[in-house]
């Protein structure tokens, strides 16, 4: 019951501003949970990035901060961490933010092993300004960039961000992928972020996990199409899993 | 206290740590590198936190996220580095943010030279980021005089939650003079608009108008309470000097020297450039034949400011000549020079 009044603080006041069907809500709802579970939810701090994940207003009520330049918040989260080292500190943002333009963050932070948590939430375009391709855009997918498909001989593969985490620094404590699109993946994803969490909270380092979301204003899908786009689309190209293991030698 | 010669970039560094400062994230860039360098050593000593970064966007964007914390934080850069910044004082200046950078000015666009200039100048004062605020810039011309700025750079940037620039010269920072260090001191208790667990940013999800108000009364505030100047015989003055930091070394010999000489000329040295300094203009001799800005950029900056107060200031036009410095610093004998051409009416007035 408890569980259920601390989640309401989501949904309340003001309303959540995704679209129907969004992947970010749920795997934001995740994050939540988890942080509601581990009793961290009042000393945890959200950097949040640019586009739809620096937009909904409804992970705006906690520990939020005020730089949402598109991003930087692997950045940001380091000045936050390194200062108030016992504060859990986060990122929440999309592939465009955290793989395209933010790439150089991302990276660096990993490479340091921050002791920080970034969650991506990837839905393969850049949403907020009206689907145009990110580094995970699928090949041959259709964007308002890519009107004839993406050809990655010109524009370059889908890029592996967690995979691509551990070649950068094998010492990370955490770096994972699931999706959103089954009840079966939610606890899966679920079980990964809270993986991250307690990462962070026993001090192992960085941790990453992605989230493969849905985007049915973007992808031009009804919400249940796009379940059925996740599982036979994007997750051929992003396979599921934990790249690296918590604990586990380099 | 006792004296101590030191460098001006080491004194910039050991000056924050001084004033409280919690975390250095920084890139090497020359001529501002030593800042880093200095506290490379002395953050970890203090049991504070020095990043070596690896940009300056990411450098300042780490500056912020400790400073929303309520945690003092700054970094120091130049030219190019600088304008990397743009996209953060931006923001900062949007969600009012505090944040403080020391700009060791080179010469030149882009990559520029590395001698010294005041090309940072409107930069610094006008933000360079997108979007109309302000960011509040001192202009030391001496290492005690910048060691004090940067002392009380973090209390302002705090007061009126805004941006503030050190505005530096690599001379400034290579040169070595003697200083006072202050003593240790820390920001009070948590400020109430730091981010916690339970305390998100309370700025930057208004509306627009709100900001917008917001931000007029603080320009209002800041105006007001912020200018800052040293001058001399603007009395009597027939011409008026203005120049700031290391330019204004050599000015203010040079109207030593013409005063000496029976010459009516008056100085005024901004210490804060934004907000320019405009109350010094009101004790200028309302016969003045005109002003002469000495500034070391290739076709004008801060002249500008001027040009606009002075037009404020008179009923009448008033000249305002300006010989543009380009590299260096000018030296007493070439300000001598241009007083006379301006004199004898060989200079064009630029406004």
């Amino acid at each position: 019951m408890e569980d259920i009044v601390r989640l309401s603080h989501l949904i309340d006041k003001p309303a959540p501003t995704a679209c129907p069907g969004c992947g970010h809500l749920v795997f934001f709802r995740i994050i939540r949970e988890c942080l509601d579970e581990l009793g961290i939810t009042e000393n945890a701090i959200h950097a949040n990035g640019i586009g739809c994940t620096g937009v909904h207003r409804a992970w705006q009520n906690h520990g939020y901060v005020p730089l949402t330049a598109h991003g930087r918040a692997a950045a940001v989260a380091t000045g936050i961490k390194r200062t108030n080292p016992d504060t859990f500190v986060y990122t929440f943002q999309g592939d465009g933010d955290a793989a395209v333009i933010g790439l150089a963050e991302t990276l660096n932070a990993a490479y340091r092993n921050e002791n920080i948590c970034v969650f991506i939430s990837t839905n393969t375009v850049f949403a907020l300004t009206g689907g145009q391709m990110s580094w995970e855009t699928l090949p041959g997918q259709k964007t308002t960039t890519t009107p004839l498909g993406r050809n990655c001989d010109l524009t370059g593969k889908p890029m592996h961000l967690p995979e691509l985490i551990c070649e950068i620094n094998p010492d990370v404590a955490y770096a994972a992928r699931g999706t959103m699109n089954s009840p079966k993946h939610i606890i899966q994803l679920k079980r990964m972020v809270r993986n991250a969490m307690e990462a962070q909270l026993a001090g192992e380092g960085y941790s990453i996990v992605e989230c493969m979301s849905a985007c049915p204003n973007n992808w031009h899908l009804s919400p249940l199409e796009c379940r059925e786009h996740i599982e036979k689309n994007v997750l051929p190209e992003f396979p599921l899993g934990e790249f690296k293991k918590r604990g586990a030698q380099a | 206290m006792k004296k101590t010669l030191m460098k001006g970039n080491h004194a910039a560094g050991e000056a924050a740590v001084r004033a409280g400062c919690m975390l250095y994230a920084g890139y090497p860039i020359t001529p501002s590198t030593e800042i880093m360098e200095h506290l490379s050593a002395r953050m970890p000593e203090e049991g504070r936190v020095f990043i070596q970064a690896e940009n300056e966007i990411a450098s300042i964007h780490m500056v912020g996220g400790a400073y929303c914390t309520g945690k003092r934080a700054m970094t120091a850069t130049s030219a190019g580095g600088f304008s990397l910044m743009q996209e953060f004082t931006a923001y900062a200046s949007d969600a009012e943010l505090p944040f403080v950078i020391i700009n060791v000015v080179r010469s030149g666009r882009g990559i520029g030279s590395l001698e010294p200039g005041q090309d940072g100048y409107r930069q610094s004062v006008y933000g360079g980021g997108n979007g109309d605020y302000r960011n509040i810039v001192y202009v030391p011309n001496t290492i005690q005089e910048m060691v004090d700025d940067i002392y009380e750079a973090f209390d302002t940037a705090e007061k009126y939650r805004i941006g503030v620039i050190i505005l530096t010269e690599s001379s400034m920072g290579q040169m070595m003079e003697p200083v006072i260090m202050p003593d240790y001191k820390f920001m009070e208790g948590q400020p109430e608009w730091a981010v916690t667990g339970t305390h998100k940013w309370d700025r930057g999800s208004d509306g627009l108008g709100l900001k917008r108000k917001a931000w007029a009364e603080k320009m209002e505030r800041m105006t007001a309470e912020m200018q800052r100047w040293e001058d001399s015989g603007l009395e009597d003055a027939e011409y008026v000097f203005v120049a700031y930091g290391l330019p204004s070394r050599s000015t203010g010999e040079a109207v030593k020297a013409l005063r000496a000489k029976g010459e009516k000329v008056g100085f005024i040295r901004p210490q804060i450039v934004s907000p320019f300094p405009a109350k010094a203009f009101e004790k200028v001799n309302r016969d003045v034949k005109g002003f002469i800005c000495v500034e070391t950029t290739e076709f004008g900056q801060m002249v500008q400011d001027l040009a606009i107060t002075v037009k404020k200031e008179f009923d009448r036009n008033v000249p305002v000549n300006f010989y543009p410095y380009g590299i260096g610093v000018p030296s007493v004998k070439e300000v001598l020079a241009n007083y006379e051409a301006v004199k004898a009416g060989g200079y064009k007035e630029v406004f």
